[in-house]
């Protein structure tokens, strides 16, 4: 049991200093989770702490590869990126 | 609830100030460090994947520095810019939701760039919690983004924020941000810590609502409080920008201040703030970030010391300068007027006044033996020197006091377009002369430096109604 950060992390450290197993490693080009270390916050907290603060929707996948946060969860616009956008 | 008016050494610090003050801002430099990456909230006009396009200049990412780095930067640079007065840490992130790399930072500047005035700008999420830390590092300043008042306008602005170990979403989000940041003002505040409240206008969504704002913040002893324009473009790929939200005219902008500096309080507006770049170095409005890149700086060698004591002389040099030679026209200011105008006294913002000094420091010259006037147009964002007047000395000794009608007349006439005349010592006759002109004698402040007296007389002034100025259990001319 282990979430995973993935490429479109930016490094904006929000998530380190919450986790309470220090398995988040501020690596280069993204954040790495250590999957020997992450206990998916289970008995710490109730939500996992990196996924409740990270603010980009897709930075953080589950085991099975699945976004904690996925598009539009975070940002409220909506997810396809090709989709024409509103106008007022 | 009562309005509070500044006291003159808040008055001065103000005044001194490179952020909030529209003399000093051309005098001193600030620099601002990037050591708070992480943030604690979203909010609708920026995108996470840059820096915060309101609080920062869009498009231009920050350098990361680590405590450090930031620390040994703020030396190199206080080093080498010996006008720097004020070191603050505004972002990418929020400082506060940073606290470990804040404070260390803090740490390193308070041993060694004692002299240097901290400031800190946050969203007050976690606030009310940091402030005793804030207050034991004696920061100056705080600057809290208020953008509403209203949890059902802040669900508009705010999707989710992190709080007790959980993402909180919608309006509930909005009540506990909207409640932090009150009590974070009123905690700061008790504590005598400035308070300067920054609101992005966003219309349609906070454009009435922000004159409440401006009212809150004022009755709970803000002292400034500046609304920049939302910045919001497809290209930054915020929700605003991709939304279509519009961003304010220019006539939308400058119609709120006008209507928020109209309801009064001795919270002043400020006119002038550019929105300045997390990294920024140097006086506002021009730029030196790529000077002291971290490259540049990490191999320096700092004599502290020699450094603390250039920078605390240059500081008293230019304290003097902005009090007497501070001639400065700054768009923002309203321009000198033609002599015989009382445009200081009718404009409810600028009022003049003249001194009457001898060292051009303090408030130290009798009215009768003054050889010039300085004039001034006092504001609450401080005080600008319009011109020295010289006077013919129509009172040649003390005992001769009151005998010298056209001297008298003329010292009256090169102060016609004064509200206020400020002096150590007045007698009785030329007093009355000069309420009869409609000016106000006041000695009350003798002594006091000048600039403290102009802004504690100007916050007075703006508190009465014209004239309330009584020559009752004032010093006069024995
Ligand atoms: S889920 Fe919890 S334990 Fe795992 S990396 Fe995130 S914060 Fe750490
Ligand atoms: S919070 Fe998200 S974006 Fe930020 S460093 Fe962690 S994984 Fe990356």
């Amino acid at each position: 049991m282990a979430f995973r950060i993935v490429a479109c992390c930016t490094g904006c450290w929000a998530c380190l200093p919450l986790c309470p197993r220090q398995a988040i490693r501020a690596a280069a080009p993204h954040f790495e989770i250590d999957p020997a270390r992450c206990t998916e916050c289970a008995g710490d907290y109730p939500d996992p702490q990196c996924a409740s603060i990270c603010p980009i929707e897709g930075a953080i996948v589950d085991a099975a590869g699945q976004p904690l946060n996925p598009p539009g969860s975070l940002t409220r616009l909506p997810p396809a990126p090709a989709t024409p956008l509103p106008i007022s | 609830m009562e309005t509070t008016s500044q006291s003159p050494s808040t008055a001065a610090r103000i005044a001194l100030h490179p952020c909030y003050s529209e003399q000093a801002h051309r005098h001193f430099a600030r620099l601002h460090l990037a050591v708070a990456p992480a943030c604690n909230i979203q909010c609708h006009y920026c995108n996470r994947k840059y820096d915060c396009s309101n609080e920062s200049r869009p498009g231009v990412v920050s350098e990361l520095l680590t405590p450090e780095q930031a620390a040994q930067k703020a030396l190199a640079v206080g080093a080498a810019i010996p006008h720097l007065a004020v070191v603050g840490v505004a972002g990418p992130g929020d400082p506060l939701a940073n606290p470990d790399r804040l404070f260390a930072t803090f740490r390193a500047l308070a041993e060694k760039a004692p002299d240097l005035t901290l400031c800190v700008s946050t969203n007050g999420l976690a606030l009310p919690e940091q402030v005793e830390e804030l207050v034991k590092y004696r920061i100056g300043h705080v600057t809290i983004t208020i953008n509403c008042v209203d949890p059902s306008i802040g669900a508009r602005i705010y999707p989710w924020i992190f709080w007790n170990h959980r993402r909180i979403r919608g309006r509930k989000a909005a009540e506990i941000l909207i409640d932090q940041q009150q009590k974070g003002l009123e905690m700061l505040v008790a504590r005598g810590v400035l308070v300067k409240v920054n609101s992005v206008l966003i219309p349609g969504v906070n454009d009435e609502h922000l004159r409440e704002v401006h009212r809150v913040v004022t009755a709970k002893g803000a002292f400034l409080h500046n609304i920049m324009p939302l910045i919001a473009r497809p290209e930054h790929g915020t929700y605003f920008g991709l939304t279509g939200q519009p961003e304010p005219t220019a006539d939308q902008l400058r119609i709120l201040r006008e209507a928020c500096a109209g309801q009064g309080g001795a919270t002043g507006m400020m006119n002038h703030c550019q929105q300045c770049r997390a990294d920024a170095v140097g006086l506002i409005g021009q730029d030196r970030g790529a000077e002291f890149s971290w490259e540049k700086v990490a191999a320096e060698t700092v004599d502290w010391q020699a450094a603390v004591a250039k920078r605390t002389a240059v500081r008293a040099a230019i304290e003097r300068r902005i009090v007497l030679h501070s001639q400065i026209h700054h768009p923002t200011s309203a321009p000198a007027s033609p002599s015989g105008q009382r445009t200081g006294a009718l404009q409810s913002e600028t009022l003049r006044m003249a001194v009457a000094s001898n060292d051009g420091r303090t408030v130290d010259a009798h009215f009768g033996h003054a050889r010039e006037f300085l004039v001034f147009d006092v504001s609450p964002m401080g005080a600008r020197l319009v011109e020295r007047r010289d006077i013919e000395r129509y009172c040649s000794g003390p005992v001769t006091c009151g005998d010298a009608a056209p001297a008298l007349a003329g010292a009256i006439a090169a102060l016609r377009d004064c509200a206020i005349l400020l002096c150590a010592r007045i007698g009785f006759e030329p007093w009355r002369a000069l309420e009869d002109a409609a000016i106000s004698p006041n000695s009350e402040r003798a002594g006091e430096p000048i600039i403290d007296a102009l802004l504690a007389v100007g916050a007075e002034w703006r508190d009465r109604a014209p004239r309330a100025v009584s020559p009752a259990g004032q010093r006069l001319c024995a």
